[in-house]
């Protein structure tokens, strides 16, 4: 997903993720006779006033936060915007461990829930009356904050997948878009036979890229369930991934260009690139990083893995959370729901952010909002329909911001020499198992 | 301390000349002295290379200022693009986000001064009364500061942040100005040049005279130590202006931050979702960064040359 610079954060983080880690295990009181908090309890709160220190970087937070100070004149929201990705674990988990300078309100990407939920690092929500909105979301992200009866966020974005494709490049060799992934990787040959410089796609080694396919082709590689964690990256559903990639990787038909990075960019621009299987938040990117591409893209739904097959994945998205040692939480929750559940979700689409509430999914506005960027497409029906597809049964691992650092050093291996890639996953799960069992997990 | 040091070698082509009278020569005689040394193609070839090596990105900054972000990703990245920029990159430099460059610009000159100026103070008496005065324990401090030199301040910056963190000093800006009040070089740089300087003769004089110590420091000494005052302060100047790392890790608060950390805060905005990708702004951005350092540097050349070749010389 992100790529992050910088190999002493790298390793900073890797500390703390460790640090994070061994505390897992240690504690296991139950605080579940949490309080229940009205509506009142909060009306109260907002009354009185305080301040509510978040730490987020999603852009259209800003204006939310100005919005809610102006109808709470009382409250006031210190947002701290700030790096995404790693740099934002490490300060976070640094805060939780030394117990101090812990924020009110913390941005969490679904990936890395699992992880605070389970070592207690996260307020739950349901008390507050978060479980009443289950039915405000897509089933995806619901998935992702809640389990079993408790909340741990409030999704405040989400990311089902498209395929972006340059419409300028498709046309010019006439080669059809492609519905199936076997189609995709027919399109790959013949674009890249036709220009040897375009590849289908840019791809040099991206868990969240790779466990968003395994989650489209129905695999089901992490089973989670409390501390007994299973890794099996060997079903038939993740054979249709690999057998597929496989192709894509020997016929060298993918760009060995990270994502996120000044040559992804280019190439996006440029027509190296014909398309690009990304979250629905892509378009807000493609508008301020590729503007010299401006009517060239296109989206389409996902290819499928069989043809007729609707279901589609997410990729990436997050949500809004309470650190179990933040304060103010009655105002921290206010000012979460209304970011994610009320009015602030209103300003957040206008902005450019692809919402997981499902009214504002389905609203005709929002469905026929018309893309300059991609040539006057309605793509939002597009993303819409994507994620209504989104098979809700997904998890990631308790780890799985650990796991997916060392991504490159087992599955990217496929990428740059001989190895398979089905050798590359078995080389993840075992080292992912073995990680697992140290923290003191039962991993299978 | 990337500074061209090269102002010290034209003394050592001088021998090879020799005086004039003995070898007949050509074209008429010719002498080489310190000023006009003998030309040395394989030396001229070497710096030729320097200068590519350590101009080149800063003529690629140049010229790249000047592209908007589709310019950027579609022209060479040693020639302009057919749009010239340059103006409104500065003018959204300054106005993107609020105006919050301006306020990274404001930080990192409130580190400057309160750093830098504070080191370079604590230096100039430090490395003043180790030079003049003698004291027991006087070795001691000699091999401390000779091995703090040794040890690079990122190494310090993690047990630093534990020890802030423990005080609440942490996303203060006191958490990046204390640390740079200490510079182990400038102490050692100011030292030597003190040494070298100021004639014991002349302090005795003035103590014969009745001045005090204070008054002897600042009307005798200061004037003659102003070169290499001058050289540390640049030296630190240099140092906190471009700090990254420590206050990478000891600010939390955007508002804090100094323009390094702003640029890089920037520059990730393009691997953020639903970030706006801003290359234009962070290469223009990085330009106007080191104005005030290239203006500094060629404004106090002169001193800066003098302080670092004092000390070179046995007179």
């Amino acid at each position: 997903m992100r790529r992050t610079t910088g190999r002493l954060l790298r390793g900073l983080a890797l500390l703390s993720t460790l640090a994070l880690g061994a505390t897992a295990c240690g504690g296991s009181d139950d605080d579940s006779g949490q309080k229940a908090v009205s509506a009142g309890d909060i009306q109260t709160a907002l009354k009185k006033g305080g301040t509510v220190n978040v730490w987020a970087w999603e852009p259209t937070l800003k204006s939310v936060a100005a919005d809610f100070e102006k109808k709470y004149p009382k409250v006031k929201i210190n947002l701290v915007s700030e790096r995404s990705g790693d740099k934002h674990y490490t300060a976070l988990s640094n805060a939780i461990s030394a117990e101090k300078g812990v924020p009110d309100v913390a941005q969490v990407e679904y990936f890395a829930l699992g992880q605070y939920a389970l070592t207690k690092g996260l307020t739950d929500l349901a008390p507050f009356g978060a479980d009443k909105l289950a039915s405000k979301y897509s089933p995806g992200p619901w998935n992702a904050v809640s389990e079993d009866k408790a909340v741990y966020g409030l999704p405040m974005d989400a990311g089902p997948m498209a395929l972006f494709y340059n419409k300028k490049i498709f046309d010019k060799y006439k080669v059809a878009v492609p519905t199936t992934w076997d189609e995709y990787v027919e399109a790959a040959r013949k674009l890249h036979k036709a220009d040897p410089k375009v590849f289908i796609a840019a791809d040099a080694g991206d868990a969240g890229l790779t466990t968003s396919l395994l989650w489209q082709a129905g695999a089901r590689p992490y089973k989670v369930d409390g501390t007994n964690v299973e890794i099996n990256f060997a079903d038939p559903a993740a054979k249709k991934y690999t057998d597929t990639w496989q192709k894509l990787i020997d016929g060298k038909l993918l760009a060995p260009i990270n994502g996120w990075t000044d040559d992804w960019y280019k190439g996006l621009g440029d027509g190296t690139l014909a398309t690009l299987p990304s979250g629905a938040w892509m378009p807000a990117n493609f508008v301020t990083g590729v503007p010299q591409a401006k009517g060239d893209w296109r989206a389409a739904p996902m290819p499928a893995w069989t043809k007729g097959d609707k279901a589609s994945t997410e990729n990436g998205g997050s949500s809004l959370t309470l650190p179990a040692l933040g304060k103010n939480k009655e105002l921290a929750y206010a000012f979460v729901k209304y970011a994610n559940a009320e009015d602030g979700v209103q300003t957040r689409v206008k902005q450019g952010a692809f919402p997981a509430t499902t009214a504002d999914l389905q609203s005709t506005e929002f469905q026929n909002t018309k893309f300059d960027y991609f040539g006057g497409q309605q793509a939002n029906k597009i993303f819409a329909e994507s994620a209504a597809n989104v098979a809700d049964d997904w998890s990631y691992l308790p780890f799985q911001q650990y796991a997916n650092s060392i991504f490159n050093d087992t599955v990217g291996k496929a990428y740059i020499s001989g190895t398979k890639l089905t050798a590359g996953l078995k080389a993840w799960q075992d080292a992912s198992i073995k990680y697992g069992k140290e923290q003191g997990f039962t991993v299978k | 301390m990337s500074t061209p040091v090269t102002t010290a070698s034209p003394a050592a082509p001088a021998g090879t000349g020799g005086p004039g009278k003995s070898a007949p020569r050509l074209r008429g005689p010719r002498r080489y002295s310190v000023n006009r040394p003998k030309r040395s193609v394989l030396l001229t070839v070497m710096i030729s290379l320097l200068v590519i090596y350590t101009v080149v990105p800063l003529i690629w900054l140049a010229i790249n200022a000047t592209k908007t972000q589709s310019g950027l990703a579609d022209s060479s990245g040693l020639w302009f693009a057919h749009d010239f920029a340059l103006w409104d990159n500065i003018r959204d430099t300054f106005t993107y986000d609020d105006g919050v460059f301006t306020r990274w610009l404001l930080n990192t000159l409130l580190y400057v001064v309160l750093g830098a100026g504070g080191a370079t103070l604590l230096a100039v008496l430090g490395g003043y009364a180790l030079a003049k005065f003698d004291f027991p324990g006087k070795r001691g401090i000699f091999a401390m500061v000779i091995g703090a030199v040794a040890v690079p301040g990122t190494a310090l910056a993690v047990p630093t942040f534990l020890m802030f963190s423990k005080m609440g000093l942490t996303d203060t800006p006191w958490a990046v100005i204390i640390p740079s009040l200490v510079s182990p070089f400038g102490l050692y740089l100011m030292w030597v040049f003190a040494t070298e300087a100021i004639p014991t003769e002349l302090l005795e004089a003035a103590r014969i005279d009745g001045a005090g110590e204070a008054r002897t420091f600042f009307t005798v000494s200061l004037p003659l130590l102003a070169p290499g005052i001058v050289t540390v302060l640049l030296f630190t100047t240099v140092a906190t202006w471009n700090n990254y790392f420590l206050p990478l890790i000891m600010l939390k608060d955007s508002d804090w931050y100094p323009l390094t950390l702003g640029l890089s805060v920037w520059n990730s905005q393009a691997e953020t979702i639903g970030g706006q990708v801003i290359y234009n702004l962070v290469i223009t951005g990085s330009l106007l960064t080191i104005v005030p350092l290239i203006a500094a540097f060629l404004l106090l050349q002169k001193y800066w040359q003098s302080g670092l070749a004092a000390g070179s010389v046995k007179e």
